[in-house]
């Protein structure tokens, strides 16, 4: 088999990069060869424009379980079990086609979580698309929210969260973010690592067909662009039946002890999941595409290793157990063959029967990818565009209704409704009705919460003070509920990091990152990366997107964001300081630019340490983080929830030199909107945390004072805005 | 009381049933292949994607050997549960008039929804007066009720309408409001709502508990 010269840059090798193989192969590739290295060496699996920063995201803490390296990171959350995580991205794919693209992003963060021996146990999804105005982004969005319906649903695991954002810049390249949740006893829990010379290589699950041939490479670390319509074929189809059965079977098996290790096959197929799994065990494995299921006879030995077809999972196997294996996976009627076996070899080798086709050392497979410093440089000012779709001059009311309807701020039940949320008896709250989703772990006798958030639009404005917004915003969500952190997944979806402006988005958003995990004391235990997410109009808002569990001990006692009661007041707890800057209003207004105040990390700490304990004490009723479209949305959120107006004065805000605009519509970390019993709502200050008293709910309608400013808006029409998205996503298609 | 609780590959909710019959008694698991169902006092057919449903729902778990079995059990008089897909795979097997459809909004819907008990006779709804409301979540793609007016005519004047959506209630456009059926002889209880994701307060109602009581007290 012989190479054309030009053949490894299609394959999306630099011609450095192709000289480099050579010279660690000590000869040329074949074609199987350089299949290999090309899907291993992309941005997708090497990380090659990331690695050396990710290198600064602290990573320990007393409850790691796992942290990065494995299928996914995972927390110890008492009792012998452990809750297991991870978000991971299929942009790329969703923007091609995105009810497949959606659909197998949930498929395959699933398997990374079972691939642990976790049960899943909750998905939440992080969502960006163009502005709802737009054809091709409710064509997205549509599509997106139907294919994680259709994977999620038929699976059995609760969709319990999540996100969605409209902007400008994710017109071209939609961000489609899954994380998964899963529970699992630690003992029988089984890391990615081959070992055990001799051991059997188990391929379980779907048959290896065509599909995703080159996806990790052609389409994931590419710029979008003309011709993505060809580029269907890169995409996955996707089986939640199959992956039912494969993950009750993966489930079984490993609660029966009858695996060494197990990995999923994702992103580069056979070839990343048996180079991965030697390199984490320092062996080698040979693999015998002939003994590989095929969906097409025909197919050839690059395609067999690289098919990125779905539902499959390769586990390691002591010989004498192969037969139980088989038997197991037939019980559940998943596909299992034995095609390969582990070697002291340090080298992946892959046969056609006696034939050798491929042989590689595994080392240079999988480490020997240059990695590459950035150049970053700092753009000059505002990079993105700016549409004014609302009057400065607008009075109050108007600009409260704007906000409730903008599409981002806007109630997303015509989403959830299409997800399960209830599958598994542990959903304590459901979607929107408190900051966080809560679910109930009886075997832990506690429970977790779980929030998945990221500002793009505050990160383009100050990447390293958004992406700090982003991990804060998480940490609120979670004390409204009561939970303190045990760990954090990220998502870091950027444009082109070989563009300066890029590569120092990217690299002041990991600093954010890392020092926010640091001061707050929260390890990184997993995550991703999506490089390359640009359109022909330029890149996405750099989006980092955060995921975080935290640990509550009692569910009952947990409140929700709407106010509670008629007569509770209504107080502001933290240290909030609002600004226009990079705000909802901001960009309504058209008048987005460069800048944000810089957060002060510890304070909002110990706001949250405040609430979190007042939660569990069972000492408030009703606590909302204040956070798109500030005080005024966070407002009226409560109040439409509970059916309930309010009457406050932000007198306290405009007297410390806010103005009332900041006052109402202002953003920023840090505060947190709470209602209950006033003495008790007053008694937190004793903390130290300032707590100011700003009225009451009762009335029917939102009776707002912010100095010259005053607005009444009835509670109808507040709850017709904020309810908004159906009829504008289904009238307008 | 012993519970069996049908597992067809692709189902979801069978560890949610057995978990709300465990409340009601004692409950096992039943697989798709047994056929035995010697010992069981009655069974619950739950929700899911039995088989994937890639074809009509419910449309090849009702040629599962369990399902055999459980038809036999159903023509001997033993109370038998259909949940959401369950209900699909009783209509789908004849033990229940009519058929569920893709919703009329053509999408998935997961919410609350209110219902009133319509009278009819079970061991299901034993201990639930006609016109209460009940407070049960459904989630389902294809949970719209038809049958054809002379059927639906029928079945209203044999009392076998166990519960109606409430006035505003109803996800899915089903003919009559119709949420639950029962078959002629009463011991056969399909409804799309899911009673087993309402046995406990900390994850929304409890009042889907009802129905398992309410058969364990017949039984006992």
């Amino acid at each position: 088999m012989t190479v054309e010269v030009s053949r490894h840059r299609e394959l999306g090798l630099t011609d450095a990069e192709y000289e480099l193989v050579v010279e660690k192969l000590s000869r040329e590739p074949n074609g199987v060869e350089l299949a290999m290295f090309s899907l291993l060496w992309s941005e997708h699996c090497a990380y090659k424009h990331s690695r050396k920063l990710l290198r600064r995201l602290p990573t320990e803490g007393e409850r790691v379980v796992m942290g990065p390296g494995e299928n996914a990171g995972a927390v110890d959350v008492g009792n012998g079990h452990a809750v297991a995580f991870k978000v991971e991205s299929h942009n790329h794919p969703s923007a091609v086609e995105p009810f497949q693209g959606a659909a197998t992003g949930v498929g395959g963060i699933l398997r990374d979580v079972f691939a642990l021996g976790a049960r899943p146990i909750a998905i939440l999804d992080s969502l960006r698309f163009g502005e709802l105005d737009s054809e091709r982004s409710r064509f997205l969005l549509d599509g997106a929210v139907r294919g994680i319906g259709h994977y999620g649903n038929s699976i059995g695991v609760p969709t319990v969260g999540g996100e969605i954002y409209f902007e400008a810049p994710y017109e071209h390249n939609c961000l489609v973010n899954a994380m998964c949740v899963g529970l699992a006893r630690q003992e029988a829990m089984v890391r990615a690592a081959a070992a055990g010379v001799g051991n059997a290589v188990v391929l379980m699950g779907a048959s290896t067909g065509r599909d995703g041939i080159g996806g990790a490479s052609v389409l994931a670390s590419a710029e979008l662009g003309d011709g993505d319509e060809a580029k269907r074929p890169t995409v996955q189809i996707g089986d939640p039946f199959e992956e039912s059965k494969l993950l009750e079977c993966c489930l079984e098996l490993l609660e029966k002890g009858l695996l060494v290790s197990l990995q999923d096959l994702g992103a580069a197929g056979l070839t990343s999941s048996a180079g991965e799994m030697a390199s984490a065990g320092g062996v080698g494995i040979d693999l015998d595409v002939a003994r590989v299921p095929l969906r097409e006879a025909d197919m050839e030995p690059f395609e067999i290793i690289v098919s990125e077809s779905q539902e499959r999972m390769l586990g390691v196997v002591e010989p004498a157990k192969v037969p139980e294996v088989l038997a197991v996976c037939e019980r559940w009627q998943t596909g299992a063959a034995e095609i390969g076996v582990v070697t002291g070899s340090g080298r992946v080798r892959v046969l056609r029967g006696a034939e050798v086709v491929g042989d590689v050392p595994v080392e240079a497979l999988v480490d020997g990818c240059p990695l590459y410093d950035l150049s970053p440089a700092e753009p000059n000012g505002w990079i993105y565009g700016n549409r004014a779709t609302l009057d400065s001059a607008a009075p109050a009311e108007e600009t409260l209704l704007a906000l409730l309807s903008s599409p981002s701020i806007a109630s997303k039940r015509w989403a959830f409704e299409q997800y399960d949320s209830v599958v598994g008896s542990r959903t304590v709250r459901r979607p929107e009705s408190a900051d966080a989703a809560v679910l109930a772990i009886p075997e832990a006798g506690n429970a977790i919460a779980v929030s998945i958030d990221g500002n793009g639009r505050r990160v383009a404005c100050d990447p390293y003070a958004g992406t700090v917004e982003a991990v804060l915003e998480c940490v609120q969500n979670l004390a409204c509920v009561g939970g303190e952190p045990l760990g954090l997944t990220n998502c870091l979806n950027f444009g082109n990091p070989e563009k300066p402006a890029t590569a120092w988005q990217l690299e002041r958003a990991v600093s954010g990152l890392a020092d926010a995990c640091e001061a707050l004391g929260v390890p990184v235990v997993s995550g991703n990366v999506s490089l390359y997410n640009e359109g022909p109009d330029g890149p996405i808002y750099p989006t980092p997107v955060v995921g975080m569990v935290g640990e509550l001990p009692e569910p009952g006692r947990v409140t929700g964001s709407s106010f509670a009661h008629e007569g509770d007041a209504v107080a502001l707890l933290g240290p909030f300081a609002p600004s226009l800057a990079g705000s909802e209003l901001a960009k309504l207004r058209g008048v987005l630019g460069a800048g944000l105040p810089s957060p002060d990390v510890s304070a909002v700490a110990e706001a949250c340490a405040t609430l979190r304990d007042a939660v569990r004490a069972g000492r408030i009723a009703s606590a909302h983080d204040v956070s798109d479209g500030g005080l005024a949305c966070a407002l009226a959120e409560g109040a439409i929830g509970a059916g309930l107006g309010c009457r406050v004065d932000l007198a306290p805000l405009v007297e410390r030199g806010c103005s009332a605009e900041e006052a109402l519509f202002g953003e920023g970390p840090g505060g947190f909107l709470i209602s209950g019993d006033r003495a008790a709502l007053e008694s937190l200050a004793a903390d130290g945390v300032e707590v100011l008293v700003l009225g009451e709910v009762g009335n029917g309608s939102l009776d707002i004072t912010a100095g010259e400013q005053a607005l009444v808006v009835p509670l109808a029409a507040a709850r017709t805005a904020w309810h908004s998205l159906a009829g504008r996503v289904e009238g307008a298609a | 009381m012993l519970w069996g609780v049908v597992q067809f590959p692709g189902s979801c909710d069978e560890r949610d049933a057995l978990h709300a019959c465990g409340q009601a008694g004692e409950a096992r698991l039943l697989w798709h292949e047994e056929r035995d169902l010697g010992g069981l006092d009655a069974v619950v057919v739950p929700g899911g994607f039995s088989y994937g449903d890639y074809l009509r729902a419910g449309a090849i778990a009702r040629f599962s050997p369990a399902m055999e079995a459980v038809a036999d059990f159903a023509a001997a008089g033993g109370p038998v549960l259909g949940i959401c897909n369950g209900f699909q795979v009783l209509c789908e097997a004849g033990l229940l008039p009519g058929a569920l459809l893709l919703n009329e909004e053509l999408r998935f819907v997961c919410r609350q929804a209110e219902l009133v008990a319509a009278g009819a006779e079970s061991p299901f709804t034993a201990g639930i007066e006609p016109g209460e409301r009940l407070s049960i979540p459904v989630k389902h793609g294809e949970g719209r009720y038809f049958a054809p007016p002379e059927m639906l005519d029928r079945i209203e004047a044999n009392d076998q309408v166990a519960f109606r959506y409430a006035p505003g209630h109803n996800p899915n456009g089903s003919a009559r409001d119709i949420a639950g059926v029962v078959n002629e002889a009463g011991n056969v209880l399909g409804l799309m709502p899911h009673p087993e994701h309402a046995v406990e307060a900390l994850t929304g109602s409890v009042d889907g508990l009802r129905l398992f009581e309410g058969v364990s007290r017949v039984a006992a």
